[in-house]
């Protein structure tokens, strides 16, 4: 018995070395191990013998299906893998050959530079409003302190469509005029309002007659000029960089007083000086100041209660200053060669 | 410009450095923009006292030169150099322009102590040839020797070239008030000049009568003098009118202009004798006429203001004066102007005309009274000084001039808590008398009158605030963010949909442009398909941006031509913007345009082409994020300037949004996919919340049919019957396969059924039941036959 066993543990042993594919080991798998397989005829002859042979013949025929699975299992698993392999192999692809073109679309530089700016003020607290482009002279000029028969207002500046009473807006600050008057004079006002805006200047590398301003205004109590320099901070160093310092400079608007124009310390040469700065180590960026107390109570603020300030920012110069744009209409052209470069994210 | 020699008659700058000066006047507020310094040091008039040969050179001098306390040798090459000429003396350590510096050395073996000057050496005159021939400089022999050569060229002058703001173009452009400027700086006074002359008896109210008919003319002063001799400046007027920028005429036109840079008031000298007895101020008739000092006949009209002898005008008010009172080399008697006329008609007249002139400039920037009336005096003080003339007594005079001081009471804590500072009453106490404003302190506020000359000071606490925060230096504030509630910021109205649609199309690799509001007519007269009247400015500035937009499309079609004459092949744009129609109705649109692959792999042949449904595509899925799935439409209608055959109309709610289709081939050859819609009715309509729906744990069944049906039929048409006919079992319907012209006429056109319902598992009985009954009215409705029967 224990030879027959023997024998046939080296016979399958034999024809499982011989064996060349996945399909003749899965064959003689079944030839041995299967219902009428000899390891099974085998198990018949159990009863014929007593049961002290038994025990010891159950016992290595027990062994003999181990054994005799496991080198079936193992072989199984070597064809498999070596079958698997070849298909890899088979498939294998030039992954150096191009992927699908997907396009990312690119927003303007203009928006761009506005969505970051909106970013710093929209987490400060500030909302962003929109406002007509077509104005009334009151809300453009009149109720910002400028009179009629200002020189800010001549005729060669203002696109005016009826008479001096409807305009494009030459400012977006008729937007925070409108804020502040439906704010009532009882509640604080934050907000910015970048839009477009209209001035007659012919076209060329520094001027446009449509351009985009980003002004904003706080009014809320006891806001001071040095509340001002703070945000500017704020935001200088998030559009320029965390090394980026403010400078205010005494100026001049109808609508704010104290008036300050604001200086960002130079970026490309850090102050020490450069074309970019004509050799003073500051860029001009902005005109802010305090709340005129005539704008405040035109829209209904007490100045001796309320306080505020207001700032604007030129859209082009901080997009031309940031990115080293040197033409305007380079915003306006929108020559695409040009500006696929801005189909990313910045750093942050 | 100012000339600091000037501004040093009345403020004391002896001790200052001008170049330091300059930066702290600019961080006060006044932009200097530039410093002109020509000064040269080491430079004196010197005297050749021996001039012999160079033993080693043919045409060198050894010249010994007396520079006053000293003799020194020089080498010379001029062919004028000789004994007994004075000449300009640069001594060692001068450095001349161009930074060339003056050493001593020796040439040719003899020593030389300096260099002898020909002006252009100096920058003084230009380097040519001619210049270059004249040789060395020779100085008049009046010039004391060892005298400063500065002060004999004219280069002792420091220069300040401002630029000012507007506000402060009226103070700081004349040297008195810009003298007072300097003076609140440095903490110093002013020292007005002498307006001091003697008077005759002879009084010119007997001389002369004004009547002034106008209310745009609150001031007018008038004086006489007599005798006068026209001759030339004294060279310090001279000097400094050059040095201002002026030219020098004579000693009367110029002590005119001298005055007007002194105080910032214009005068104008009339010939008394041609001008006659009577003045009469007045606006001008309609089409009246004159003929000014240019000799160019000027048209006028009612608005401006004329001074008239009573019947004809000799001068535009501040603006120019007429030929016939002009002051000529035989004038004798001149009646002097000092006066003020209304800024904004001045300004108004002298744009009209043309004629912007330091004068007018002046006028139309508004002046102070009080300067009016010294100028007059000043002038009579110069004109007696300068122009032997003899002054009339009394002055003739219009005076409705508005007088009222400007005061103003605050607290040092309210310029504190404007500023962010934290002065103390000495500190405000200070600053009030360093800028010269009169104030009185009343409990524990101040009282101030503002100083007429400061025309910019408003009589508010901000202003005060302004003149002290700049003294005290604004780049010394310290940073502070304010102290308001926390909150979160807002989009408002429709900005935060407008940011939505364009990230949104930004992903879906739209490339944003901004274009212009303003455009051409042509550009206008298309795309008109809302029916709206444009808006045509009045008085436009050119003729291609004359028309407000009613549609954004011709604007992208602009940007698509601009990118194709670059060779720019995919070409995919959107833009939102605001547009207007006549009555100034707004309207935010969307427009996009495509043109070109979308996607593309050459190698593997992946192509998508922009086509009328990929950008129907777009649109959808732009539609669908917007929340508005199943609640939009695309209705077939022809439309202006799009293709008739590849136009539709986009539908929201069965209202009509905007258009879609391909761009005329009339208008544009290649094939230019566009759309546009309103952006007001998205962000007016509401939308639902999101809702979780669970996916359905029973199988759907899907059944595929194709039906023959003559082209004309649109797939949308059957599909909405099959719609109809679904018994609410019917899940979804979409085509998956189109054979055009399959036979005559005909198009064969597939559709896949998907029949599910969320409750139970369909019975394919129930299912068949209904897609034989779909078949059925799908087959009716439109002569449908099945194409696999």
């Amino acid at each position: 018995m224990k030879e027959k066993v023997e024998n046939l543990l080296n016979e399958a042993k034999e024809k499982l070395n011989n064996a060349n594919s996945l399909k003749e080991v899965m064959d003689l798998k079944v030839l041995y191990l299967g219902k009428k397989g000899p390891v099974n005829e085998l198990t018949t002859h159990l009863k014929e013998l007593s049961s002290e042979e038994k025990k010891e013949f159950g016992k290595s025929l027990n062994n003999l299906k181990t054994t005799l699975s496991s080198l079936f299992e193992e072989k199984i698993k070597y064809y498999e893998e070596k079958e698997l392999n070849e298909k890899l192999t088979s498939e294998q692809i030039d992954i150096t050959l191009p992927g699908v073109h997907v396009p990312i679309g690119v927003p303007n530089i203009l928006e761009k530079l506005i969505e970051e700016v909106e970013e710093v003020f929209l987490s400060m607290g500030y909302d962003v409003v929109d406002g007509p482009e077509i104005e009334e002279d009151k809300f453009n000029f009149e109720l910002l302190n400028i009179p009629k028969g200002h020189p800010a207002r001549d005729a060669q500046d203002t696109f005016y469509l009826e008479g001096e009473e409807i305009l494009l807006r030459s400012q977006t600050s008729p937007v925070q005029i409108r804020t502040m008057l439906e704010n009532g004079g009882t509640t604080p006002v934050r907000m910015i309002c970048p839009g477009k805006t209209y001035r007659r200047d012919a076209d060329d590398a520094t001027h446009s007659h449509q351009f985009m301003q980003i002004e904003g205004l706080l009014v809320d109590k006891n806001i001071s000029l040095s509340d001002l320099k703070g945000t500017f901070d704020v935001i200088v160093k998030k559009l320029f960089g965390e090394s980026c310092e403010t400078r205010f400079r005494p100026s001049y608007y109808q609508f704010t007083e104290p008036s300050v124009e604001t200086d960002i310390s130079c970026f490309v040469c850090k102050g020490k000086g450069c074309s970019l700065c004509k050799n003073t180590g500051w860029i001009t960026v902005s005109g802010a100041g305090m709340v005129h107390p005539n704008v405040l109570r035109n829209c209904g603020y007490d100045p001796s209660v309320w306080s505020g300030f207001a700032f604007g920012f030129g859209a082009e110069r901080l997009a031309m200053l940031k990115y080293g744009i040197t033409d305007i209409r380079t915003f306006y052209q929108m020559d695409l060669r040009e500006i696929e470069a801005f189909n990313r994210k910045d750093v942050d | 410009m100012i000339s600091l020699n000037w501004v040093r008659d009345y403020v004391d700058i002896e001790k200052e450095d001008l170049h330091e000066l300059a930066v702290k006047i600019t961080k006060a507020g006044v932009n200097v923009e530039a410093v002109l310094d020509k000064h040269i040091s080491h430079l004196v008039i010197g005297k050749i006292v021996e001039c012999l040969p160079h033993s080693n050179s043919d045409h060198l001098h050894v010249c010994q030169v007396d520079v006053g306390s000293e003799v020194v040798q020089i080498v010379c090459g001029a062919p004028n150099a000789r004994v007994g000429i004075k000449v300009i003396v640069a001594l060692p350590g001068a450095v001349l322009p161009g930074n060339f510096e003056i050493k001593a050395g020796s040439i040719r073996g003899e020593e030389s102590n300096g260099m002898l000057c020909a002006l252009f050496e100096l920058g003084v005159e230009e380097k040519t040839e001619e210049n270059y021939a004249k040789g060395i400089h020779e100085v008049e022999e009046s010039i004391e020797v060892g005298s400063d050569a500065n002060v004999y060229l004219g280069t002792e002058d420091v220069l300040y070239e401002l630029d000012v703001h507007k506000h402060r173009n009226n103070d700081c452009y004349y040297h008195i008030g810009f003298a007072y400027e300097i003076a609140c700086i440095l903490n110093k006074k002013v020292t007005l000049p002498d307006i001091g002359h003697k008077e005759i008896l002879e009084n010119v109210n007997d001389f002369i009568h004004i009547s002034v008919e106008t209310d745009k003319c609150p001031y007018y002063l008038a004086k006489c003098v007599r005798n006068v001799v026209i001759k030339e400046s004294p060279a310090f007027i001279k000097k400094r009118l050059i040095s201002a920028g002026m030219r020098p005429i004579n000693n009367v036109v110029d002590i005119s202009n001298y005055v007007m840079l002194e105080f910032g008031q214009p005068l104008h000298f009339f010939d008394k004798d041609a001008l006659g007895d009577t003045i009469v101020v007045r606006n001008a008739k309609n089409d009246e006429r004159i003929e000014t000092l240019d000799h160019v006949e000027r048209v006028l009209n009612e608005k401006d203001l004329v001074i008239t002898d009573g019947s004809q005008p000799v001068c535009i008010a501040g603006v120019m004066g007429g030929l016939t009172t002009e002051v000529e080399n035989t004038t004798k008697t001149i009646l002097i102007e000092s006066a003020i006329f209304d800024a904004v008609s001045i300004r108004n007249t002298a744009s009209r005309l043309n004629l912007k002139s330091e004068a007018s400039i002046r006028y139309g920037k508004g002046l102070n009274y009080e300067y009016t009336k010294m100028a007059i005096e000043r002038a009579c003080h110069l004109l007696e000084q300068y122009a032997d003339a003899s002054v009339l007594c009394g002055v003739v005079q219009h005076d409705k001039v508005e007088k009222d001081e400007k005061v103003v009471t605050f607290t040092t804590e309210e310029v504190n808590s404007l500023l962010g500072i934290t002065l103390t009453n000495l500190d405000v106490k200070t600053e009030l008398q360093r800028l010269d404003f009169p104030y009185e302190e009343k409990e524990n506020s101040f009282v101030v009158t503002i100083p007429r000359r400061r025309l910019d000071i408003d009589a508010n606490v901000n202003d005060i605030a302004e003149e002290i925060g700049r003294l005290y230096g604004y780049h010394n504030l310290v940073s502070t963010l304010p102290r308001v509630l926390i909150r979160r910021g807002e989009y408002k109205g429709d900005v935060k949909i407008r940011k939505e649609i364009s990230k949104m199309l930004r992903s879906l690799g739209l490339n944003e442009c901004k274009t212009y509001t303003l455009t051409s007519p042509e550009m206008a007269s298309h795309f008109c398909y809302d029916e709206k009247e444009s808006m045509v400015l009045p008085n436009p500035m050119s003729v291609d941006k004359s028309v407000i937009r009613t549609s954004i499309l011709p604007s992208l079609l602009n940007v698509y031509d601009y990118n194709k004459a670059r060779n720019v092949k995919d070409i995919f744009l959107y833009e939102i913007g605001k547009t207007y129609d006549k009555e100034y109705n707004e309207e935010a649109k969307v427009a996009l345009l495509i043109k070109g692959n979308y996607m593309v792999n050459e190698w593997q042949q992946v192509f998508v082409k922009a086509d009328f449904y990929l950008l129907k595509g777009l649109v959808s899925s732009l539609l669908d994020y917007l929340g508005f799935k199943n609640r939009y439409s695309f209705v077939k209608e022809e439309i202006l300037d799009l293709h008739p055959g590849m136009s539709a109309a986009i539908l929201l709610d069965r209202q009509k949004i905007g258009v879609i289709g391909r761009v005329h081939p009339s208008l544009k050859k290649e094939e230019v996919y566009v759309c546009e819609f309103s952006m007001k009715v998205l962000y007016d309509a509401k939308i639902k919340p999101i809702k979780f729906k669970e996916a359905s744990k029973y199988p759907e069944i899907v059944k595929d049919v194709a039906f023959v049906v003559s082209n004309e039929i649109d797939s949308e048409m059957i599909k909405n019957v099959i719609r109809r006919n679904g018994k609410r079992i019917l899940d979804d319907v979409e085509v998956f396969d189109l054979y055009p012209n399959i036979s005559l006429g005909k198009k064969s056109i597939a559709y896949k059924l998907v029949f599910k319902d969320s409750t139970r598992t369909l019975e394919e009985e129930e299912v068949m039941g209904v897609f034989y009954g779909i078949i059925e009215a799908v087959t009716k409705e439109f002569g449908a036959e099945l194409r696999d029967k």
